[in-house]
């Protein structure tokens, strides 16, 4: 497999950033921006960041499955996720989570028909002050309510 | 960026460049004493260093609280493996979202205070762990980390005083357990993030089997104003033995919600009417999560206390990462310990039995509660399974489910019993009145 240029420029600083011999360690972060890429990760993905990192196929499919940001299935074009976790949750999170739900019309993981959208219950994200938070794919929403995420989809229906 | 208004009763340390033009730029670093505690530092021992450092009484952010100088001094200087610096960025502690303040305003602070680091245990390499989610923020250290390169604060002969140091970022994708600083060692080490059993401690067998210091973004970011003015001046502005300031990511039912720095010891009611704006809609303050999510829960009454470690650990709590979240008069207690118990069942690595089994039956006892099936022996049940839990794991994630669970069913029980007999929860409707 090979990727855009950037993310084979930024593959190649990142194995060289480890110890000698530690190429391992680019594991977890090679397979987060690889899938950010292609958009899921594959078992041909698998074998291709094993080869890179010099590592097994099993040492990385044994991490895929640990790690809540990776996906062996396709996402969404935009990926919703709702923080659900203690600060949200009192200031609305459920409901919110629960208008997203019946908006985009697909449940937790679960992807649009014409893969627009994907939607997930995420754990907290680091937005506590500004609950309740989401995160479309990498950019924070603050002080989100069912009206504002409507104008958020909206605009992600609009610029796609 | 700033995402909400300071507060006039914060003293400004590790926040003071927040708000200025482009805060997080080398220029503006430079221009505003930037740099100049790392000169100060090579000048000095890393004897002298740690020595003021401890005298700071500077103690961990990320949650443990245990004294910064004590932990530089573990780190075998002499070792003739190489040392490394890891800096905990994975910030995922419900309730706080300090860190990325930091980073996003000030990261040459950060960044200076890991050269200062490097100094006093003799390390030349670092690597930030920053949170898979917190992808603008691992841009934004990148941007940094390239500017101090090309200006010479990074790189071999720093400033031409002979002092290497390269440093990098690594980014995580998404586990609470990473936090932890052994588990985040085999995470970094490309591996499924399980903790290690200690000893040996990382400042001894760390990385890649080499000594290696951990420490908290903003832990390491006050280093800088610790050798800038000195530790005693630091000390000076908490109680003993809990110095400096802190940032206080104030969140939930309250007018003014955001990330203050406060002085440690700072009372929690007035961190509660006087930062924060009172509480939201006029409601009674019901309960305080004095620290993020592992914190045994404060009761209304016992909430005039000063907010520092040794205070909150007198009434078996803790100050964990600053993440406090107020609760009212209609958060149903139930329903907050179920949420708690699905974050902490969904984080288990599933390493250690005890919290494996032990999260996943405490969530199964509670979504049951919650809709109005439990049975009054539940009660005591939830808070016997929390206990047998407690300091039976490699890491504190068993204990950090366990202990707010305890609090809660403990200081809660009214809440408990009113969802018995197939109740509904008493809290639904007062809720989306609320909503409404």
């Amino acid at each position: 497999m090979t990727f855009s240029p950037e993310l084979e420029a930024r593959f190649a600083k990142m194995l060289e950033s480890y110890p000698p011999g530690r190429t391992r360690s680019a594991v977890v972060p090679m397979l987060l921006y690889a899938q950010d890429e292609v958009g899921h990760i594959s078992t041909e993905l698998i074998e291709e960041v094993a080869r890179r990192c010099q590592v097994k196929a099993l040492q990385v499919d044994e991490v895929v499955g640990y790690y809540s940001m990776l996906h062996r299935n396709p996402l969404g074009r935009c990926h919703v996720q709702v923080c659900t976790n203690i600060s949200c949750l009192i200031l609305g999170a459920d409901e919110l989570y629960e208008h997203a739900s019946k908006k985009l019309g697909i449940g937790h993981k679960e992807v649009t028909p014409d893969g627009q959208f994907s939607l997930e219950e995420v754990e907290c994200m680091g937005a506590c002050s500004w609950a309740p938070a989401i995160q479309l794919n990498y950019d924070f929403h603050h002080n989100v309510t069912p009206e504002k995420l409507d104008q958020l989809l909206a605009d992600v229906r609009k610029a796609q | 960026m700033l995402y909400n208004e300071p507060s006039p009763l914060e003293v400004k340390i590790l926040t003071k460049r927040f708000g200025l033009r482009n805060s997080e730029s080398l220029d503006t670093y430079l221009a505003t004493g930037g740099y100049k505690a790392f000169l100060k530092a090579i000048e000095m021992t890393p004897e002298q260093i740690i020595e003021e450092v401890k005298v700071s009484a500077l103690r961990g952010r990320g949650g443990a609280g245990f004294p910064t100088g004590l932990k530089w001094s573990f780190v075998p200087r002499t070792s003739p493996k190489p040392k490394y610096i890891i800096i905990n960025a994975d910030e995922s502690e419900p309730g706080t979202c300090k860190d990325r303040l930091l980073m996003e305003n000030d990261p040459h602070q950060l960044i200076e205070g890991i050269l200062i680091a490097g100094r006093a245990v003799d390390s030349h390499k670092g690597y930030i762990y920053i949170r898979g989610e917190y992808r603008y923020l691992i841009e934004a250290m990148d941007r940094a980390i390239g500017d101090a390169y090309a200006r010479g604060y990074l790189g071999k002969n720093i400033q031409g005083t002979g002092f290497d140091f390269d440093l990098y970022t690594h980014s995580g994708a998404g586990a609470y357990e990473c936090g932890e600083e052994t588990a985040l060692l085999d995470s970094i080490e490309g591996k499924r993030g399980v903790p290690r059993l200690k000893p040996p401690f990382p400042a001894v067998v760390g990385a890649w089997q080499s000594p290696t210091l951990l420490n908290n973004v903003e832990t390491l970011s006050a280093v800088p104003a610790i050798i800038n003015d000195g530790g005693a001046a630091f000390a000076a502005l908490g109680p003993p033995k809990n110095g400096g300031t802190h940032l206080v990511c104030l969140s939930g039912h309250i007018n003014k919600p955001g990330v203050y720095e406060l002085p440690m010891g700072f009372n929690l009611l007035r961190m509660i009417h006087e930062v924060g704006g009172g509480m939201r809609n006029g409601k009674k303050l019901k309960a305080v999560v004095p620290g993020g999510s592992s914190c045994p829960l404060l009761k209304a009454d016992e909430c005039d206390i000063p907010m520092d470690y040794d205070s909150l650990a007198k009434v078996k709590s803790m100050l964990g990462s600053g993440g406090t979240v107020i609760l009212d008069e209609n958060t149903c207690m139930v329903k907050f310990a179920q949420r708690i118990m699905k974050f902490y069942a969904h984080e288990s690595c599933g390493w250690c039995i005890p919290c494996r089994e032990g999260t996943t039956w405490l969530k199964k006892m509670l979504d049951r509660f919650h809709s109005g099936a439990g049975q009054k022996s539940d009660i005591p049940l939830l808070g016997e399974l929390s206990k047998n839990m407690l300091g039976r794991t490699f890491c504190a994630l068993g204990d950090a489910a366990a202990m707010p669970t305890i609090s809660i069913v403990e200081k809660f029980t009214d809440d408990f019993e009113a969802h018995l007999n197939g109740k509904p929860c008493p809290y639904e409707h007062a809720s989306e009145l609320v909503m409404a």
